[in-house]
């Protein structure tokens, strides 16, 4: 496939509408909301576009766009460093989720009033950021990006967030940037070692990095990627962050952003450094698989309602980890499924947060009861966020967790049974947020709650359709992300490519 | 000999300009004394088109004594955007806070002058004398609001140690002569090659025990030369640790002299460090790297922490400096006696650092004279709901800021990434992982800095919005354009940048091929 343009449009979509709102005066709110609307539509739109045109049968990296930026200068080589996007069967997906994610966003943000045009500023940087992660092909930008993604956090959760959010926003943005350090020093060392000149990842790709350097440097990328993505013992900022962030940026940072550290792992590590892996994808494994189990026991004794999604969040990319781990073609395949069935499954759970929260201006589960009676919508989809969680067959949580407990029985078969422990685990939590909030007796204090918006009903439409989609109709998804998986290097053959298709009546 | 007097025109007419002022003022004494200010600054940005344009392609060594070269050219134009942003910054301020006007331009002019013959240098005694200038020329200015102690108290102890630090350097000067019987770069560079092989063959006759040391040999006298020679400068730069002077001048300097002090100040003595490192002593790299590379780490640590407990934003502007010389040290570290090509790209990396980081401290400070001028308050609480009252302001000193912390987007990222890139390629990685490190805890205090503008509301009596006036709004946003603009494409500069060092190792080129076919 040759249209990278398409490619370019997802930075150039945002960016515009970035600049196109700095020039409008901030008393036209509306004016703001409307062109980040168009243009999260637009985005959205072509993410689609592009994850459906992705032609699996060819597979590898399509769309390829390259423009010089600095060459044959100083250090620099040919291509020194360019502008390089493409996507591959991993990253389609990715993008695809980014659109959908962004797109709700601003859908739940509608009624943001303080600051309009500030919050859309950020939002869309943040939103910029993490496309150019997804499909930059160059060790300068990809790092740009992906800085790029982080950084608007801090003024986000600052400006518009609640909950301790001074103590959130520093802890998250020093954390993840502390994170970053690692992955800088990681690149200079690749860029050195690699002496072609070029930051370009497919040239890097291409070169065979030794043994000792390889180990040397891939905990560089693996623990600085790997703390966006909630890295056990990294991870304490994650819930701190998620409870301090306004709803849509929750959205964006659970269902998006956390997914960058595992792609960073992938793209940085796995494909750059294949030969650390040997020695340090088993410890990514046991620190995710700690970090599932982990994060869904502290769930369970939260009271507010974000901090129990934010360690849900811990638990569920422990298992996105643990996928990668397992260095088999299951697994990562897996692990790649989990990273968009749990970015839109968790997203939709902050929207409807959001949306209970700026009514009920509290999150503690213990005082609300029966809100069945007041907002049948919002229990309804909120379940739906939840059995997703729980791994309900049929939705797009069971799909992935089942290759990621497949891949792993295979390699570490005792952590695929700690695995399956925190699953459980998380119906414990999820079933008794729904018995005890939506359902149960009915606090005669929430009398005057309403249902959800009808722009939060869009939003969670949007979110709801492709955990669905995916739940029973995974083959989309898996005939992008498996021949892609299968042809990175390292990557044990288990099974066939479509082991769990054929299970789920292909 | 013939020499081509008119390729210091640029020179002649900064002296002339600067007592032009002064007169001007006992001229015009009804005049309205800003526009002692606007013309100053005309003429400063008519003499930089003008330099840029005429003299780019021009070359003569004077004697080995000045150079006019593609390096001297760009520094030219550089100091003289510097000056000019300072005064346009400076002319409401001045106005509000200050006396006697066209001295305090005619100053600034003469310290402009410095910096150009500065950069130009290439003979010790020369290169002393201007920046004994431009030193003189600052004494004078951070004292420059006489009233007001601080004022007094920085300009007393930033001259006390820059005496001393002239006295170190000269005393260097004098061992270097002592030894190459000569002060020129291009005479020193040969002589030094000579004597380190010297002292190398020295060392290795102590190692083997012979005990035969050749009397001519050895020149201990010119690493000590060197040595001094880099603390005197160590000084002028503020390195730790000889920065003490810097945040107590910084503070009680009048604003628009903090930001010179801080952009030109420093751009002037790292092109004479660069020039003369490059030039006289790039041979004897394996001698000096190791000083300066500690001296670089230190800087950077030191800086860096120091400036977490600030609470006056001048006093932590004087340590984000500090660690931001931390940074441009490590461009020299990277320097190469062995791979010329590698120390032409990491002199590149210095410059393009360098003019990154001055634009945005302008930027900075340009910003912050803006709220001083409305509020006559520089802590850092006092910025407290500028976001409300000023979104503009809050804007470009949030950008800057980032920028300084090397965020994307802004010339930071960009230039920090090539200096360090440099360091990594000459394998320094130790000295590379610490200025990452470095720049992620400065990002700690400037968010601070941040923290205040967009979190609280405004506090105290003046909660009002309130306006900036044109020339320093319109300055502040072509500052803030170019921090952008190099963060985001910094190609044509670096290009530049490139083809301006070229001309500093052409004789450490010629050397190492004669060392290698001797």
């Amino acid at each position: 496939m040759d249209a990278g343009e398409a490619l370019l449009l997802l930075l150039l979509i945002p960016g515009a509408a970035m600049l196109l709102t700095i020039l409008v005066p901030s008393r036209h709110a509306d004016v703001v909301r409307w062109i980040a609307l168009v243009a999260t539509t637009a985005t959205l739109i072509d993410s689609i576009w592009i994850f459906a045109v992705y032609d699996f049968a060819e597979g590898g990296y399509q769309f390829n766009l390259q423009y010089p930026w600095i060459e044959n200068i100083a250090f620099l080589g040919e291509n020194g460093i360019s502008l390089h996007l493409a996507v591959d069967g991993i990253a389609a997906p990715m993008v695809l989720l980014n659109g959908l994610v962004g797109f709700a966003g601003v859908l739940v943000s509608w009624k943001i009033t303080h600051r309009v045009k500030d919050f859309f500023i950020l939002f869309m940087a943040l939103f910029t950021g993490v496309y150019g992660v997804y499909i930059g092909q160059d060790l300068f930008f990809w790092f740009f990006a992906y800085e790029l993604a982080v950084l608007p956090m801090y003024l986000l959760i600052v400006i518009w967030g609640s909950t301790n959010k001074e103590y959130g926003a520093m802890k998250l943005t020093m954390v993840l940037v502390g994170g970053s350090v690692l992955i800088f020093i990681g690149i200079f060392a690749v860029f050195a070692e690699a002496g072609a000149g070029t930051f370009d990842m497919a040239v890097l790709r291409e070169i065979e990095f030794g043994r000792g350097f390889a180990n040397t440097f891939f905990p560089f990328f693996m623990i600085g990627c790997g703390i966006l993505a909630g890295l056990f013992p990294f991870h304490t900022w994650s819930p701190d962050g998620h409870v301090a962030a306004p709803t849509a940026v929750s959205m964006l940072h659970a269902g998006v952003l956390m997914k960058l550290g595992a792609f960073g792992i992938i793209r940085l590590g796995m494909e750059i450094l294949p030969a650390g892996t040997d020695f340090w994808m088993p410890v990514l494994l046991v620190l995710g698989g700690v970090a599932a189990v982990y994060g869904a026991i502290s769930a369970i004794h939260q009271t507010d309602l974000k901090f129990v999604i934010g360690y849900s969040s811990v638990s569920h990319m422990g298992f996105v980890l643990m996928g990668l781990g397992t260095m088999n073609n299951i697994g990562v395949n897996g692990a790649v499924l989990q990273m968009f069935s749990h970015g839109v499954m968790t997203a939709l759970f902050f929207a409807m947060v959001g949306g209970l929260y700026d009514q009920a201006h509290t999150r503690d589960i213990r005082v609300f009861g029966g809100l069945v009676r007041k907002m049948p919508l919002f229990v309804i989809f909120f379940g739906i966020a939840g059995l997703t969680s729980l791994g309900l067959p049929g939705l797009s949580g069971f799909v992935a967790e089942f290759h990621i407990f497949v891949g792993t029985i295979d390699t570490f078969p005792l952590f695929a049974a700690l695995g399956i422990l925190s699953a459980a685990l998380t119906a414990i939590y999820v079933l008794r947020l729904m018995g005890r909030a939506a359902l149960g007796p009915f606090n005669p204090r929430w009398e005057n709650l309403k249902d959800l918006t009808r722009w939060e009903i869009a939003a969670a439409i949007v979110l709801i359709a492709p955990i669905i989609a995916m739940g029973i109709w995974p083959d989309p998804f898996i005939d992008r992300i498996a021949p892609t998986v299968a042809e990175l290097p390292k990557i044990d053959q288990i099974g066939g490519l479509f082991t769990l298709s054929s299970l789920t009546g292909r | 000999m013939d020499l081509e007097y008119q390729l210091i025109i640029p020179e002649f007419v900064m002296a002339g300009l600067a007592v032009l002022v002064i007169a001007a003022a006992l001229a015009f004494r009804n005049v309205d004394q800003k526009w002692f200010g606007y013309a100053t600054a005309a003429a400063l940005a008519v003499i930089a088109v003008v330099t840029a344009v005429a003299y780019w392609n021009t070359n003569d060594d004077f004697g080995g004594v000045l150079a006019v070269d593609h390096f001297t050219v760009l520094f030219r134009v550089f100091f003289l955007g510097i000056a000019f942003f300072t005064v346009m910054a400076a002319v409401q301020f001045a106005g509000d806070r200050l006396k006697n006007h066209a001295e305090f331009y005619g100053l600034i002019v003469f310290a402009t002058l410095g910096m150009m013959l500065l950069a130009a240098s290439r003979e010790l005694l020369t290169a002393y004398l201007s920046l004994e200038l431009l030193s003189f020329s600052f004494y004078i200015l951070v004292g420059f609001n006489k009233l007001n102690p601080f004022s007094n108290e920085g300009s007393l102890k930033y001259m006390l140690l820059g005496a001393f630090s002239s006295a170190l350097m000269l005393y260097g000067i004098s061992l270097i002569y002592g030894v190459t019987g000569t002060t020129t770069y291009s005479a020193i560079g040969p002589d030094v090659v000579e004597g380190t092989r010297n002292i190398a063959g020295q060392l290795a006759s102590f190692a083997g025990g012979s005990g035969g040391v050749d009397p001519d040999g050895a020149r201990p006298g010119l690493l000590i030369g060197l040595v001094l020679i880099t603390a005197g400068l160590g000084f002028k730069v503020s390195a730790v640790p000889f920065h003490q002077w810097t945040p107590d001048a910084y503070q009680g300097a009048p604003l628009p002299i903090t930001a010179f002090l801080s952009a030109g100040g420093k751009a002037a003595a790292f092109a004479f460090f660069l020039r003369l490192f490059s030039e006289a002593f790039l041979p004897a790299a394996a001698e000096w790297v190791w000083f300066v590379g500690i001296l670089a780490a230190v800087t950077m640590i030191v800086g860096n922490l120091m400036a977490l407990q600030q609470t006056n934003f001048k006093r932590l502007m004087a340590y984000s400096s500090i660690s931001q010389v931390g940074y441009l040290l490590v461009g020299i570290v990277a320097l190469d006696a062995a791979n010329i090509t590698q120390s032409q790209d990491a002199a590149s990396a210095l410059v393009l650092h360098l003019i990154g980081y001055v634009t945005t401290n302008i930027a900075v400070f340009a910003a912050i004279i803006a709220f001083y001028n409305r509020t006559g308050r520089d802590d850092i609480v006092d910025l407290r709901g500028l976001a409300e009252r000023q979104p503009f302001l809050a804007f470009a000193i949030a950008a800057a800021l980032f920028s300084l912390a090397g965020m994307p987007l802004f010339a930071g990222f960009a230039t920090k990434f090539i200096i360090f890139q440099a360091a990594f390629n000459n394998g320094f990685l130790w000295l590379g992982a610490i200025g990452v490190t470095a720049s992620f805890v400065s990002l700690y205090y400037y968010l601070m800095v941040i923290k205040q503008m967009y979190l609280y509301e405004p506090e105290g009596s003046d909660r009002a919005r309130f306006h900036v006036s044109r020339p320093l709004a319109g300055a502040l946003v072509v500052l803030v354009a170019g921090v952008l603009f190099i963060g985001l494409y910094p190609t044509p500069l670096f290009d530049v940048i490139h083809s301006s060092t070229e001309g500093l190792f052409e004789q450490a080129a010629a050397l190492s091929a004669a060392v290698v076919g001797g």
